[in-house]
């Protein structure tokens, strides 16, 4: 039917131990208001249960939100969870405090973007929707 | 179509979600899969769990799968959360609620945005459900989107349906009160650790003690989800009404009346799109703006609107 369209759906998450979840509800809230269906899992997911949930909910995007500073140890094994999945389509980004000199090693992983404090909230679901493989 | 069904009846979850959001989208190729899936289903008991925003909806489903399992039934669940009117966006949020199922691989959590349909489900909530009930869970829970006093759509998809109530939220007139109350199967008072919980049993025990003489009255139960209190209790509760559905013959009624609401529900969508195709917008417009401006009424405009395809 015409009468509903495919949105976008886009999984949030945040592996690791720190509890600070402001910066993943303001994206969340940002795509929701951008017209994405975003699933918000809240915060302390380990890199199997992102990847479990991005399989289940058949995402479109996944962005992780960290602050702890474990990107580099938490990423590479939300990456491999996913490929492990057979999820590997999915457009990839993340965001929270993470160096300006580990953006490389991000990119390289597959994460397209990495957005930091400051970030204006519409470059973010603009983003989204320039690149989502849909 | 490609080597999804194949996959899918070899329970990979990975083509269970492929179907479920080509589907969920009401594409062409979504009605083919459903078509190929269909003869499938229909073994599942399908539950409903509905009640207000806040009311534990999530966290008892979440308890209940759990239970579930324990008991090593499989388990299927679809959780509804509303979309915006405006923006079409939706913050999906039942998974939370459900952490511990998150690594199990009996259990399939799903969340589904509401995209505008009423009654707090989803516009292809039956549909889905096709999918999981074909995929082969013992259960299937359908979780509503906070229900209010009139969301009864519900009942017409599930089979059980369990509404769950909360202390402190109104006095006994508001259970007198006609709608969501009469299709629970069976009622649950969560959050029965907070003050009034035995009073609200009382109140919903002298209710029921008034419906007409030989009408199956549905249970009361207490539960606190987040402990995971009660569970046992709401399953055998289930297991009763699932039953007593079998035994009465409703179970067959049931999904009669199902099936019609169904191919009603999308032959009403296919006149519409075909009315949609063969109406011209500006000649829509055109009739639209007489009745606007009450030159016409808007039965008549239905009638000249529908000639053209029922001709």
């Amino acid at each position: 039917m015409s009468t509903t369209t495919a949105q976008i759906r886009v999984l949030i998450a945040k592996p690791g131990l720190d509890g600070h979840d402001r910066g993943a509800k303001v994206v969340a809230r940002a795509l929701r208001d951008g017209g994405c269906e975003v699933i918000y899992t809240g915060i302390r997911q380990t890199p199997e249960m992102i990847a479990e949930a991005a399989l289940q909910e058949d995402v479109d995007v996944v962005g992780l939100s960290i602050l702890s500073g474990a990107h580099l140890e938490l990423f590479p094994r939300v990456v491999d969870e996913l490929k492990k999945r057979d999820v590997n389509d999915v457009l990839l980004f993340c965001g929270g405090i993470i160096p300006e000199e580990d953006t490389e090693a991000l990119k390289k992983l597959g994460f397209s973007a990495v957005f930091r404090p400051g970030t204006n909230t519409q470059d973010i679901v603009k983003f989204v929707y320039e690149h989502v493989k849909k | 179509m490609d080597d999804l069904v194949e996959r899918f009846l070899a329970k990979d979850r990975r083509a269970l979600a492929r179907i479920i959001s080509r589907v969920e989208n009401e594409t062409a190729e979504g009605r083919e899969y459903l078509r190929a899936l269909y003869p499938h289903s229909g073994k599942t008991h399908i539950l409903g769990v509905t009640g207000g925003a806040g009311s534990g909806k999530s966290t008892l489903t979440g308890a209940l799968a759990g239970a579930y399992r324990k008991r090593e039934k499989t388990v299927g669940i679809v959780c509804v959360d509303p979309s915006s009117p405006f923006t079409k966006g939706a913050i999906l949020g039942d998974r939370i609620r459900m952490q511990d199922l998150a690594l199990d691989p009996g259990v399939y959590v799903r969340s589904m945005a509401g995209r505008g349909a009423l009654g707090g489900l989803a516009p292809s909530i039956s549909d889905v459900v096709v999918v999981m009930d074909a995929f082969g869970f013992d259960i299937v829970i359908i979780e509503t989107i906070g229900a209010g006093q009139d969301e009864v759509e519900i009942a017409g998809t599930a089979m059980t349906t369990i509404l769950v109530n909360n202390p402190g939220t109104g006095d006994d007139i508001q259970a007198l009160k006609a709608g969501i109350i009469e299709i629970a199967d069976v009622l649950v008072v969560n959050k029965a650790d907070h003050p009034g919980a035995d009073i609200l049993v009382s109140q919903l025990q002298a209710l029921l003690s008034l419906s007409p003489a030989g009408s199956r009255r549905p249970p009361i139960l207490k539960t606190i989800a987040t402990k995971g209190e009660g569970m046992d209790a709401l399953i055998s509760a289930v297991e009763d009404h699932h039953a007593h559905l079998q035994s009465s013959g409703t179970l067959a009624k049931h999904r009669e009346d199902d099936a019609r609401r169904q191919v009603l529900a999308i032959a009403r969508q296919i006149l519409l799109e075909r009315i949609r195709e063969s109406t011209p917008a500006p000649e829509l417009e055109a009739l639209v703006a007489r009745v606007a401006e009450r030159s016409l009424d808007p039965h008549t405009a239905a009638e000249e609107l529908t000639a053209a395809v029922t001709g």
